[in-house]
């Protein structure tokens, strides 16, 4: 082979390798898309952790990194929660907030605090009494996914309405 | 308490020598002082008596065993192996033979006797200029023999005092919290041990979830939090009796304790209706006063070592960053203006540094930077690790530090680590089990 030839030769082969990198790039990104199907920006959207206060009543909702802003989804869920409370006058609630591992132990403690409130004021918006409704942030103590990735994270960022009685 | 109490005697005033050995602490260390530490001599009676009560065969051995490991962990000092001693350790403290020890390139040599004294151990130690070939320090004292463990950590605070001009950190304790158990359902409990890590002992057992321990810098008090019936509230504990109470009557969460600087005082953050403020407590007359007045988090609270001012974290600018104000509250100015941001500021005990936590581009950082924001230096990068606690002298950081679990979400830990103020000498600080929130102790002799 002559030293053209083997430049050459070398090209292709490098070409081959860029085109083999993008394929693996491209296929990586395929996958994460699969997972990132789950979240709306950074706000988790699946179902995988929810659990129901009653049928069709989830009993959780989930936040956006640093935020306690309720998305419409969350809001929507909130609403059911309030119809099934006012239906059932004798239950009382405790949302539990939550943060991700990607915070300091503090502010998270009291980021779990404003998220909890958060839900709290909306249900109150639907005719929940505060009577019935407790607070209690968790801050980042207690993880439902013990993963150290944006989705499991996702998951984490919530607040929980627990039954009380 | 009682057990605390240890008699210092100095029977030999410090020979005023000019000493050519000198130890500089500012800068990184990269060449620690080669020393020897001479078994601390022992007569036959004195052996049989304290191996009766200590169950050790030489309590000598076994205290200069300790100075050892403390001079070797400040990264300071080269402890040299003890199999290159030519003198013995009974003569060495009698008159030490400079050429054999200069021979083996020590620059300092520690030499020291132990004796079993009307039920008492007495211990007197010298530390020698080998290369000027004086006497630099001699000090005594006497203590009752379960003790024997801090008498090693005062004898290392003395010998730090004396070649770096500062005060030591040996003689201290570090309270934290001991962690076991899967990720999503950690047990946690209070533990306390020595700053090497001897004496482990867990302060309560698991049935409530416990965070952020700190000390009272003037007594052996510690405040915390407690999930106790599921209130987050922040609890007093003194650790010699064990009593517990709750701290102050707070409709709603208390966390983010510390105590001021002359232990009177608690400041902490109440959180309400979505809202963070700080407040403190008087101990005394139980006085509460709201110090900050603002919609945001304002958490993480810590005073300055005069009392005059307070360190906190808030995110009233959009997101969490460092604000210094007066202790009254007024006069608030964040100081932290770097990319990133920012939590958990720490007063320097000497009073001219504030340690932090920063997470910037998905990694957490533990820094120092100016009372006013000026000269921030980023000491460690990690994947996680938050909460510096200060060494009584200023000199050293403690923090913890948690692993990024793997794709099943397997693997996590959580430790303590140690880092000098100069950015070296990162250290694992060994626990039984895993652990978080270290904070250490003030000097427990003073």
């Amino acid at each position: 082979m002559s030293e053209g030839a083997t430049m050459k030769f070398n090209k292709i082969l490098k070409n081959t390798f860029l085109v083999l990198v993008a394929c693996f790039a491209l296929s990586a990104c395929a996958t994460q898309k699969v997972s990132t199907g789950q979240m709306q920006g950074d706000v988790y959207t699946g179902t995988d952790t929810v659990e129901y206060l009653a049928s069709g009543v989830p009993d959780r909702v989930f936040f956006a990194t640093n935020e306690s802003v309720l998305t419409t989804a969350s809001r929507e869920t909130l609403r059911k929660q309030a119809a099934w409370l006012r239906k059932n006058s004798n239950i009382t609630i405790v949302l539990e907030g939550h943060a991700d591992e990607r915070g300091t132990r503090e502010y998270n403690l009291a980021l779990g605090e404003r998220r909890a409130n958060a839900a709290k004021d909306y249900l109150m918006t639907y005719g929940i009494s505060s009577d019935r409704i407790s607070v209690l942030s968790y801050g980042k103590e207690r993880p439902v996914d013990s993963g150290s990735n944006p989705l499991a994270w996702s998951k984490n960022r919530r607040s929980v309405s627990v039954k009380a009685n | 308490m009682k057990n605390f109490l240890i008699c210092l005697f100095i029977i030999l005033i410090p020979t005023k020598t000019l000493s050519l050995i000198e130890v500089d602490i500012t800068r990184g260390n990269l060449d620690p002082l080669p020393l020897a530490v001479s078994p601390l001599s022992i007569d036959e009676d004195s052996k049989k008596n304290f191996e009766n009560i200590l169950k050790k065969k030489n309590i000598g051995s076994e205290i200069s065993i300790i100075v050892e490991n403390n001079l070797r962990t400040s990264g300071l000092f080269n402890p040299l192996n003890k199999d290159a001693f030519l003198q013995a350790p009974d003569i060495a403290n009698l008159k030490p033979r400079f050429e054999d020890w200069n021979l083996i390139k020590a620059q300092a040599l520690i030499t020291g006797r132990v004796s079993y004294v009307e039920e008492k151990l007495r211990v007197e130690f010298r530390l020698w200029d080998v290369l000027a070939g004086k006497e630099m320090m001699a000090l005594a004292f006497t203590t009752v023999p379960n003790n024997w463990r801090r008498v090693g950590h005062i004898i290392t605070d003395k010998v730090y005092e004396r070649l770096t001009g500062e005060k030591g950190y040996f003689d201290t304790r570090i309270i934290y919290v001991a962690e076991e158990g899967p990720k999503t359902q950690r047990v946690k409990k209070l533990a306390i041990m020595d700053q090497d890590g001897a004496n482990n002992k867990f302060l309560t057992l698991g049935n409530e979830l416990v965070l952020t321990p700190r000390f009272n810098p003037t007594s052996q008090m510690v405040t915390y939090l407690s999930y106790f019936r599921n209130l987050p509230r922040v609890y007093l504990l003194d650790i010699e009796t064990g009593t517990q109470e709750v701290v102050g009557d707070f409709p709603g969460m208390t966390f983010a304790p510390r105590f001021s600087p002359n232990g009177k005082k608690i400041i902490m953050s109440f959180a309400k209706d979505g809202n963070s403020e700080i407040y403190t407590m008087d101990l005394e007359n139980r006085i509460v006063e709201k110090i900050t007045n603002h919609p945001s988090i304002d958490t993480s609270p810590s005073y300055s070592p005069d009392g005059n001012f307070i360190s906190f974290n808030s995110d009233r600018s959009g997101y969490q960053q460092i604000y210094v104000m007066k202790s009254d509250g007024s006069n608030v100015k964040r100081i932290s203006f770097g990319k990133g941001i920012y939590g958990t500021p720490v007063w320097s005990p000497r009073g001219d540094l504030i340690a932090f936590t920063k997470l910037h581009k998905g990694k957490f950082y533990i820094g120092v930077m100016r009372t006013d924001g000026s000269g921030e230096r980023l000491l460690t990068e990690n994947y996680y690790q938050e909460a510096p606690s200060w060494s009584p002298n200023g000199r050293v950081l403690i923090f913890y530090r948690e692993t990024k679990t793997d794709s099943k979400g397997k693997g996590f830990s959580a430790k303590l680590w140690s880092i000098d103020l100069t950015g070296y000498n990162e250290r694992l600080v060994s626990t039984p089990t895993d652990g978080s929130d270290p904070s250490w102790s003030s000097l427990l002799s003073n």
